[in-house]
């Protein structure tokens, strides 16, 4: 259970993802107040802090459900603050779910496919008269998504229901699915969420194995510290809508605030329980 | 069907081989049809009377149309999962177009395409061909489903529901209003009505022996009828099935199944729902045209026991397989025709009494609704996905069940070592995710 090397690819400079004084108000509410952030092509970074901080609506606005408030989100350079969510997909940012969302009375194999929708282009009348280029283009995808659930090491059971996986089957598959838009950007939220240690371990060289097959740069919510301290290149931690630290792994684990809104002012760190 | 096709369906689905339907298809009607046309009239009286007091030829069609709408609305309410209850508004459209295209109620203008020889050449009106009608009639629903869908679409379940009930409350209404003159044309006559309507015109085919040159309103020529509809009803269920199984078939079903994580996997929800209510919207456009063609004339009659007959139809049959709909459509299409008469017919005669059961319609299919719910919520011949989930309880949701334990156990487990296809066996489970 070694954790992969970190900082394997010099930074390009160019952010694959850019959030920019983000402000997100639900009327009088403030839940996310002026965030900038940036996920670096090829990076992964992690984003955490206690409940409540404004992880889950910061990712809301990243993948188009939320209008923010006032500010802008740029990926790979183009804006698309304000953009619907399915047009923010096709431009390459894909996402799973905290509490799973998988088409549950589809197969495996169809989830992964519905996330190709955007790269596929047979329309009514090709479909319902089978052009050669329509079962071309079927054929392709179908072995697109049997790549991808082998790539995440399900393609045995690609052809049961989703709901009649096993839990970190599911897991699984969410992955695969949002891998199935070909994102340049890929969002986990809360991917350990459920897991046991030896599972959590594996999920964080998964994590580098995503980011160097399939080329993409990685954005996680988190709360097992023993997680992301491992997998992230760059932390930045949200508490009360707010920016409060951001740096690598041993910065954020000095870091004086981030203990202090974890924690409270006593106990023992989170992450030494499980190390 | 080809290896690599075979293998992309869900596992259940893929006995059912593209080449086994059409024949069983093509077979049942051309025997229902020889039937009534051929044998029915020779055979011997008490048997003949049995067959036209139960199964009428007409009642035979008046089923097929039903089928039909069944048919397209299916599409958008069971394989898109969105609850229409306006959909009487696309047949009364259809209906209208062929009465428009196919009579003399445009009497200052005399158009003819492709009409019916038995027509004359000098009949005024507008006259075109049956089979364009049906194209005419089919894309002026497209139309219409694409511009009430385009803001409607936006709303979620409930609220759709409401607004597509107003609409099919709408067009009746439009219909039915619609006899005033308006540049020296009278729309619709009102109440009244559009007709007579056209035959369907047989063109080459009336040079067979026996056929005639055009398929009005006699009773002989229900059989041929029987036919057209026939062959429009296997169109519906040709397109149903190859669209369900392409990419539009795969995104209908992911915004059924989760809205929201359907958008976010890159499928826009407005185009796709536009196209499934387009697309029943042309099924109840070529039923409508149908229906104006088997009656010979058309009324505004259509009210919403239309579209909830529809509805009960598509429910009753087993949303979202097109089998089962089409077994739903017959059957009570038949009850609401011929059998509930029959039946009261039967046993007045039987037990002297004097009960109106054809006025017991919806009482009776009530009570099949509410014994459905409760013995067979699935419908009779559902699909295999939606058995599912009537009858067996998620694994997730199993597994939910006493988790605290499972969890207490999990924790032992991973201290002792034991290897981890067993811990994952008793992972607590998460809420099911597809709430809201």
């Amino acid at each position: 259970m070694t954790a992969a090397p970190v900082q394997q690819e010099a930074p390009t400079g160019v952010d694959a993802l850019r959030a920019e004084q983000i402000v997100i108000a639900f009327g009088g509410l403030v839940a996310v107040n002026d965030v900038s952030f940036n996920v670096p092509e090829g990076g992964i970074v992690s984003l955490i802090g206690p409940n409540g901080a404004g992880k889950t609506t910061f990712f809301n606005v990243l993948t188009g459900l939320y209008r923010p408030t006032a500010g802008r989100v740029f990926l790979t350079e183009r804006d698309v603050t304000g953009k619907a969510p399915h047009k923010i997909a096709a431009l390459g940012l894909a996402r799973t779910f905290q509490n799973i969302r998988l088409f549950n009375l589809m197969t495996a194999e169809e989830n992964v496919m519905v996330a190709m929708h955007s790269h596929l282009r047979s329309g009514i009348t090709s479909t319902v008269f089978r052009m050669p280029w329509q079962r071309r283009e079927e054929r392709r995808a179908h072995d697109a998504s049997r790549d991808l659930l082998d790539f995440v090491g399900i393609a045995k059971v690609r052809n049961e229901y989703a709901r009649n996986l096993s839990y970190g089957d599911q897991r699984r598959l969410e992955v695969a699915r949002a891998l199935a838009v070909q994102p340049k950007v890929l969002l986990l939220d809360e991917p350990t969420a459920g897991m046991n240690p030896q599972e959590s371990a594996r999920f964080v060289d998964f994590v580098h194995r995503v980011r160097d097959e399939k080329r993409v740069s990685v954005l996680l919510i988190e709360h097992d510290m023993s997680v992301v301290m491992r997998v992230s290149e760059r932390i930045t931690v949200l508490d009360r809508g707010e920016r409060i630290a951001e740096g690598g792994p041993d910065e954020i684990r000095a870091n004086e605030r981030v203990v202090e809104a974890y924690l409270g002012t006593s106990g023992t760190r989170d992450e030494g329980r499980r190390s | 069907m080809s290896a690599s096709t075979a293998t992309v369906g869900p596992p259940r689905q893929r006995g059912a081989g593209s080449y086994a339907w059409p024949i069983g298809f093509a077979v049942a009607i051309v025997l229902v049809f020889v039937f009534y046309r051929y044998w029915l009239p020779n055979i011997a009286n008490s048997g003949e009377k049995f067959v036209g007091d139960w199964f009428p030829i007409g009642t035979i069609n008046l089923c097929i149309i039903w089928a039909i709408m069944a048919i397209g609305l299916n599409i958008v309410v069971g394989y898109a999962g969105l609850l229409d209850l306006g959909y009487v508004a696309f047949w009364a459209i259809g209906s209208y177009t062929g009465a428009w295209l196919m009579s003399s109620q445009f009497y200052q203008v005399t158009v003819h395409v492709g009409a019916p020889s038995t027509l004359g050449p000098n009949a005024p009106g507008i006259h075109f061909s049956f089979w364009f009608v049906l194209v005419a009639g089919a894309a002026l629903c497209a139309l219409m489903g694409v511009i009430i869908g385009t803001p409607t679409l936006r709303l979620r379940s409930d609220y759709l529901a409401i607004v597509t009930l107003g609409f099919g409350e709408i067009i009746p209404q439009v219909f039915q209003n619609g006899d005033q003159e308006h540049m020296g044309f009278n729309l619709t006559s009102g109440t009244k009505g559009i007709g007579p309507i056209d035959p369907i015109g047989t063109g080459w085919l009336s040079n067979l022996n026996g056929v005639d040159p055009a398929l009005g309103l006699s009773s002989y020529e229900l059989p041929y009828k029987f036919l057209v509809y026939s062959l429009i009803a296997a169109f519906c269920v040709f397109v149903s099935l190859r669209i369900r199984r392409g990419r539009l078939g795969r995104a209908w079903l992911a915004i059924r199944e989760d809205e929201l994580a359907a958008s976010m996997m890159g499928v826009s929800l407005v185009k796709t729902k536009l196209s499934a209510y387009a697309v029943g919207a042309v099924f109840g456009g070529l039923g409508g045209v149908c229906y104006a063609t088997l009656v010979g004339s058309v009324f505004p009659n259509f009210s919403f026991n239309f579209s909830i007959t529809i509805l009960l139809m598509v429910v009753l049959g087993g949303m979202g397989n097109v089998w089962g709909v089409i077994i739903g459509a017959l059957l009570i299409a038949w009850i609401n025709y011929t059998g509930l008469a029959q039946f009261g017919n039967w046993f007045n005669g039987q037990f002297n009494t004097n009960v109106n059961f054809t006025s017991w319609n919806f009482l009776i299919f009530g009570v099949i609704l509410v014994l459905m719910m409760l013995f067979r919520r699935e419908g009779l011949l559902p699909e295999s996905r939606t058995r599912l989930i009537m009858r067996e309880p998620a694994r997730t949701e199993l597994e939910a069940v006493g988790s605290d334990i499972e969890a207490a156990e999990a924790e032992e487990f991973a201290v002792s070592g034991v290897s981890e296809e067993e811990l994952v066996a008793a992972e607590p489970a998460p809420r099911d995710g597809d709430s809201s």
